[in-house]
């Protein structure tokens, strides 16, 4: 059995990668590390991996065959995200809205659709120090990038512990990265930005059902808002991460404070083991 | 329809965490004339800076697409659904199975409405309804109003809801008379992101000289040439590290991706926003007067590369 902890937050830039790299770099078992923000991925920049698989992730998109195709518009009306128009008697599909459902496909009475897989970006998987890693990289000017994180996701492994590194905010990105976690770890910022953020993410992660907790991060830079918010609402607070120059300087450059500061090595283990912890419960 | 162009400025980042809402709340305070709108429709957070009376705004639905809807009076557990099903949205309950004449049930937040199980239930247990994917609020606010919106928890239709704030910003700046929507983005480049570039004026990237900052901020101006969206960019917190604020500038010049300004790494963000203003009224800071002429270049840098006449036309 494996176990999945997703680290995620609303509001963005709040240290989810910081965390999710220290905890996996401090932790004395096996370890995979997913980067599921597509978008934008930064792991890779603090691990270094050494890739042992790049490859093509693709869609299901259809394509209509002119000579089959009798106009008919039964493929326009079982799309219900306007993908396909009827113009002159001919289907005119806009790809952008599709959302690869095949319904066009099985609609058609003339058998003048086939689905052919469209590349929507890449898949990278390796390791580094023992470590396995995997992440996924959104093709620019790509929009839907929940494909993309679900087969990042099928990188799992059998055994041992899984980490998310999920995308910021609370829509369908997010929820794709979390929704199969075992446990979420949502990271804030005390500051009114970050507290209204959290709100949000408790929101969603309540509404998937999957049991979670806080890390605050930078945790003497604002004020006790995000404390207060935990404690009224019975959500544990699984650590604090505070603002440090010198952890600053180490993320600017792609260095781990974990690895060269041993303070931290423990402070970062201890956030873990109390996320295990929990889960066992 | 009024002859002048209205034009649209959007403040993006790549990453997180950058300074976005920040930027975009001291612009609203030194501009004259403008609509705000806060485009980051899953975590929006302008209007704690901006709105004299937060939540004043009035709210209208936001209606985007369809979820599925099971009766499971009169499923009779063929599964068929879950067959189709391309989303994971189609869960069997609890000692049910296909075949075995229990009732499945839809997992609302994965849905995508495709209306794929109900074309194909042969007993009709499935239906569409609309759905209510969030809501959007016209607010007043200090500096002008301000235009932003609220997507639920889990929701995935935000390009959509972006466009919507980005439309309602504009027919706002038409009926006042102002000239100038300022977008405060969302990080990535997925499709709010989109929604909030495409056919922009500018783009203006706020980033740090970070790796991650610097790895973002290369697919962000990607994006933005994708899209032929003139972009701009400004550093902050440009001395956690000196060195890569020197390579980032480096990089922009050589994509010819003008650099505004550079703001230092200031305390002077984190209390402003504590105490709920923008950094302008938080007294004198160095981080002020870097606002202050990065805003300043901003509107030169709208004059060199957005519709040129629109100015005139304005007066």
């Amino acid at each position: 059995m494996s176990t999945t902890v997703a680290i995620a937050s609303g509001k963005g830039g709040t240290g989810k990668t910081t965390l999710a790299v220290n905890m996996a770099m401090s932790s004395p078992s096996q370890v995979l590390l997913l980067d599921c923000d597509v978008e934008g991925p930064n792991v890779h920049l603090f691990l270094r991996p050494e890739y042992s698989k790049r490859e093509s992730v693709t869609v299901l998109k259809p394509v209509f065959d002119p000579l089959k195709c009798t106009g008919c518009g039964q493929c326009r009306k079982a799309c219900r995200f306007n993908a396909i128009v009827i113009l002159a008697g001919k289907p005119l599909f806009f790809e952008e809205l599709c959302h690869s459902c095949g319904g066009c496909v099985r609609r058609c009475p003339a058998r003048a659709i086939k689905e052919s897989p469209t590349r929507v970006g890449s898949l990278e998987a390796g390791t580094a120090d023992g470590l396995f890693f995997a992440h996924g990289l959104l093709d620019i000017g790509q929009s839907r990038s929940s494909p993309l994180i679900a087969r990042v996701k099928e990188e799992g492994m059998k055994r041992g512990l899984v980490l998310i590194d999920a995308p910021p905010g609370t829509s369908c990105p997010m929820v794709e990265s979390v929704r199969d976690a075992d446990f979420t770890v949502l990271v804030a910022e005390p500051t009114p930005f970050g507290l209204h953020d959290l709100k949000l993410a408790v929101m969603t992660v309540r509404k998937l059902e999957i049991p979670f907790a806080v890390v605050i991060n930078r945790a003497d830079l604002g004020d006790e808002s995000v404390k207060i918010y935990c404690f009224e609402n019975a959500i544990d607070v699984l650590g604090e991460i505070p603002f440090d120059r010198r952890i600053a300087v180490l993320c600017s450059r792609g260095d781990v404070p974990s690895v060269s500061i041993p303070e931290y090595r423990a402070m970062f283990l201890a956030i873990l083991e109390r996320v295990l912890c929990r889960i066992e419960k | 329809m009024p002859d002048r162009k209205i034009k649209q400025i959007s403040v993006i980042s790549g990453k997180g965490g950058t300074g976005k809402t920040s930027f975009v709340a001291a612009f609203a305070y030194l501009g004259k004339d403008l609509v705000l709108a806060d485009c980051d429709v899953d975590a929006a957070n302008l209007h704690l800076l901006v709105a004299g009376r937060p939540g004043d705004g009035k709210a209208e639905p936001f209606k985007s697409g369809f979820k599925a809807r099971m009766d499971a009076d009169v499923c009779a557990g063929c599964g068929r659904c879950l067959e189709v099903c391309r989303f994971h949205a189609v869960r069997l309950t609890e000692g049910a199975g296909p075949g075995r004449g229990n009732p499945v049930s839809i997992r609302e937040l994965s849905c995508e409405g495709c209306g794929c199980c109900v074309d194909e239930c042969p007993v009709s247990a499935l239906s569409l309804v609309e759905n209510t994917a969030g809501e959007l609020y016209v607010s007043p606010s200090r500096f002008g109003t301000l235009v932003h919106a609220r997507l639920a928890p889990g929701e995935g239709t935000s390009g959509k809801l972006v466009t919507r704030v980005r439309q309602r910003a504009v027919e706002i700046a038409y009926r006042q008379g102002a000239e100038l929507v300022l977008i405060d983005g969302s990080p990535g480049i997925g499709c709010p992101v989109i929604a909030s570039v495409s056919n922009a004026d500018g783009a203006l990237i706020v980033t740090e000289p970070t790796v991650s900052g610097f790895h973002d901020l290369t697919r962000v101006m990607d994006l933005c040439a994708h899209f032929k969206v003139p972009a701009c960019a400004a550093i902050n917190k440009w001395d956690i590290n000196p060195d890569l604020t020197i390579s980032i500038e480096e990089h922009c010049r050589k994509r010819e991706v003008e650099i505004l300004g550079s703001v230092p790494f200031d305390p002077v963000f984190v209390r402003a926003l504590t105490a709920g203003v923008t950094v302008m009224e938080y007294g004198e800071s160095d981080a002020a007067m870097n606002l202050n002429a990065i805003w300043t270049a901003l509107q030169n840098f709208l004059r060199k590369y957005g519709n040129g006449d629109s100015n005139a036309a304005a007066n």
